[in-house]
């Protein structure tokens, strides 16, 4: 069983952000946005690159803000999202200090990570790898 | 089809408005890229426009597979060049293709010229022309980058297009540069935009669309994704294209010292090989690319007043500058390449014509055609890098003629002062790394934009050796003319050329079909053409004629692995070429 997609080396990003795209694809879009793994510059590609994506918390931050209770804990760390229950208040994506949660802009809920491990199969350089139980 | 895909933004600089129109035929029938740029160009140029006037027109285009596919990473960028006053064409890749995707413009036309110099955002339907008097002359434009960055707020994907000084002193094959390492390069895109007073461009959005055939789409998707990432294009990855130094040298292709010579004693030291064992840093990659070419090198250079502390640069190295950089100028060391590459980053403007124009300088020198009253003192001979580098910051600031025409070009130098011999151009472009043999210079001769990447001739040549078989001139046209015919699909789509082999007619069609496209085998040959001959009449109306170009000594004389060129065949296959050219369809 996967427990998350662990970031194993930025230095080998390239920046390609094929995890994004797949991230997006495996729910039938073409796009950057709504990926819940992010790829950015520190400050220009000059200066290399950084990887976010949930490290899946055993005492996850986001869990404890969501007003409505529908952040429930995960077995194997992280959160299963009960879109169902979600107001789009967007505490959680405040309130986790990895700034792993961004807002669907279209949709207004959080994009939390399923821990499928899909973005994985996309890196060719190793950055991405699945930690499992 | 791809709905926003027919969005054309229109920006008019002189008055800072725009508007949004839709042209879905550019998109439907021409793809987009290249062929809908040419239909853009058609409408909003006149042909004879002066390159700096401001009714020179500016297009930038993507085309129907971009955010969909690996290695759809470019944009093509369509303009009047000032370099050779002819049609200026000329791909970047980075994160403008995604960026202008995700923004909703299939294309985005730029016209007139802004009072000021200004800056434009564009993210989604929203247009900003932002002051830029104080971005003016920075001395660098990793800086500028910078400083867009942090200001222009925007978070996500974003591209940022800028100019350095090269651009705004209207250095006439001055770069745009984008994401610090890609460019817009050649033909002057540069000095368009600054003429035009536009400093920088900065494309966002967050739009996307939904597939409809999710399960046929992953599948053909990951045939893609496959292919990138094996061989033959993952040596792209590994090495880049510095992969080629050292083989070009060995067959004594490797133009050295303004092509006097074709090998060169320090190829050893410049090799990929060195590169990536002793100095590579990081390797990046465009928006949706597997492959991540873009090679970084570091330079640590010694402080002269602090005897531990060293200033670190990064900087992206490629085949074509380090023949241009190194080779053609005799440069003996790793660093003194860098240091040379640096410059002309910081300034903006083209790595390859920067080499080649002082190349020139350097023999032309030598030969006393220009003497220390021209240089203002100065006394270039191969291998000197302090002394190019003076004279690269001295064109930035020209105290006479001379600095004025280096600015030009070989062509502009070589009408003044002589030289014409070893003054490496064809139609104005300086000559890219090859000296593989005719086909490479009939490449440069015969192909739209100049440039090796038209049509390969390097490659043809190279099959020459291994299969012994030289092709008579109207074989080798036809070789050329179907090649440059294909590539006008791919620069539509708009794919970068690496993925040349993996996106192949049949799968270009399949792609094509399942986003609503209707294109066979046989239709995708033939859009090529039209857009080839369409391209063609366009460069003609500019004054172009094809069989009126200038073949330089140099080139002649000095042996290629095929031998000497012969200029008769030369001037028989460019015959040959310019009949394919007006009649596309009758090669079939």
């Amino acid at each position: 069983m996967i427990r998350r997609v662990k970031i194993l080396d930025s230095e080998r990003c390239t920046g390609c952000q094929l995890c994004m795209l797949a991230c997006t694809r495996r729910e039938g879009k073409a796009s950057l946005e709504g990926s819940r793994i992010r790829v950015r510059s520190v400050g220009g590609m000059e200066r290399g690159l950084t990887v976010i994506v949930c490290r899946a918390c055993q005492d996850p931050s986001c869990m404890y803000v969501c007003p409505v209770d529908a952040l429930e804990k995960r077995e194997r760390g992280g959160v299963v999202f009960h879109k169902e229950r979600c107001i789009g208040c967007g505490k959680c994506a405040e309130a986790c200090p990895l700034s792993a949660i961004e807002m669907d802009e279209e949709e207004a809920k959080p994009l939390i990570c399923l821990y499928c491990g899909y973005c994985k199969n996309y890196c060719p350089y190793g950055v991405l790898e699945l930690e499992k139980t | 089809m791809d709905s926003y895909l027919k969005r054309v933004l229109i920006i008019n600089l002189t008055n800072h408005s725009y508007q949004i129109e839709e042209r879905q035929n550019y998109f439907k029938e021409y793809i987009g890229g290249v062929g809908a740029g040419i239909k853009l160009l058609r409408e909003f140029l006149d042909p004879n426009v002066d390159p700096y006037h401001p009714d020179n027109v500016i297009v930038f285009s993507i085309g129907a597979l971009t955010g969909k596919f690996p290695m759809v990473s470019k944009v093509v960028s369509l303009f009047k060049s000032p370099h050779n006053g002819l049609l200026g064409e000329s791909h970047a890749g980075g994160r403008s293709a995604i960026a202008m995707w995700q923004a909703g413009y299939g294309s985005i036309v730029i016209k007139g010229a802004s009072q000021i110099p200004i800056y434009v955002t564009i993210n989604g339907n929203q247009v900003r022309f932002k002051e830029a008097r104080a971005l003016w002359d920075i001395a660098d434009t990793e800086t500028v980058g910078r400083i867009l960055r942090e200001r222009d707020g925007i978070s996500g994907l974003r591209t940022i297009m800028r100019i350095g000084r090269g651009g705004e002193r209207l250095i006439s094959y001055a770069n745009v540069t984008t994401e610090t390492y890609r460019h817009f390069g050649r033909l002057g895109l540069g000095a368009v935009f600054g003429s035009k007073k536009l400093k920088g461009l900065i494309i966002s959005g967050k739009r996307s669309i939904s597939i409809e055939n999710r399960k046929e789409y992953q599948h053909l998707y990951d045939e893609i994704f496959e292919l990138c990432t094996s061989s033959p294009v993952k040596k792209y990855h590994e090495l880049g294209t510095s992969e080629n130094i050292l083989p070009l040298n060995a067959l004594h292709a490797l133009p050295t010292r303004n092509f006097k010579e074709t090998s060169f004693e320090n190829a050893e030291s410049l090799s990929g090989e060195n590169l990536a064992m002793n100095y590579l840093g990081r390797r990046i990659a465009c928006s949706h690319c597997p492959v991540g070419c873009i090679h970084l090198a570091i330079l640590r250079e010694k402080y002269p007043d602090d005897p531990y502390f060293y200033k670190t640069t990064l900087v992206s190295y490629d085949y074509e500058p380090i023949y241009s950089l190194g080779s053609v100028l005799g440069i003996k060391s790793v660093e003194d390449f860098l240091k040379l590459m640096i410059t002309v980053e910081k300034v903006g403007i083209d790595a390859i014509t920067a080499g080649v124009v002082l190349a020139w300088v350097t023999e032309a020198y030598a030969e006393g055609l220009i003497g220390e009253n021209e240089t203002g003192g100065l006394s270039p001979c191969f291998g000197d890098t302090e002394t190019y580098l003076q004279m690269i910051d001295r064109m930035m600031e020209p105290s006479n003629e001379f600095y004025r025409l280096m600015g030009k070009g070989v062509e502009a130098l070589a009408g003044r002062y002589g030289g014409k011999d070893f003054a490496l151009s064809y139609f104005g472009n300086e000559l890219s790394g090859y000296h593989t043999g005719p086909g490479s210079h009939l490449t440069h001769i015969t192909g739209a934009r100049h440039s090796h990447l038209d049509s390969a001739g390097y490659s043809i040549d190279q099959k020459i050796y291994k299969d012994g078989k030289y092709p008579g001139p109207k074989e080798m046209a036809q070789k050329l003319f179907e090649e440059e015919a294909i590539r006008q699909v791919l620069t539509s789509l708009v794919i970068c050329l690496f993925a040349r082999n993996v996106y192949v007619p049949e799968r270009i069609g399949r792609c094509l079909r399942l986003f609503g496209w209707d294109f066979n085998e046989a239709q995708i040959f033939e859009l090529g053409r039209k857009i080839l001959f369409e391209k063609n009449q366009l460069k003609r109306e500019m004054g172009f004629d094809m069989e009126n170009f200038n073949l330089p000594k140099r080139a002649v004389e000095t042996p290629s692995p095929l031998g000497s060129i012969d200029e008769s065949y030369i001037r028989e296959t460019v015959k040959h070429f310019k009949t394919f050219l007006f009649n596309p369809f009758s090669s079939q």
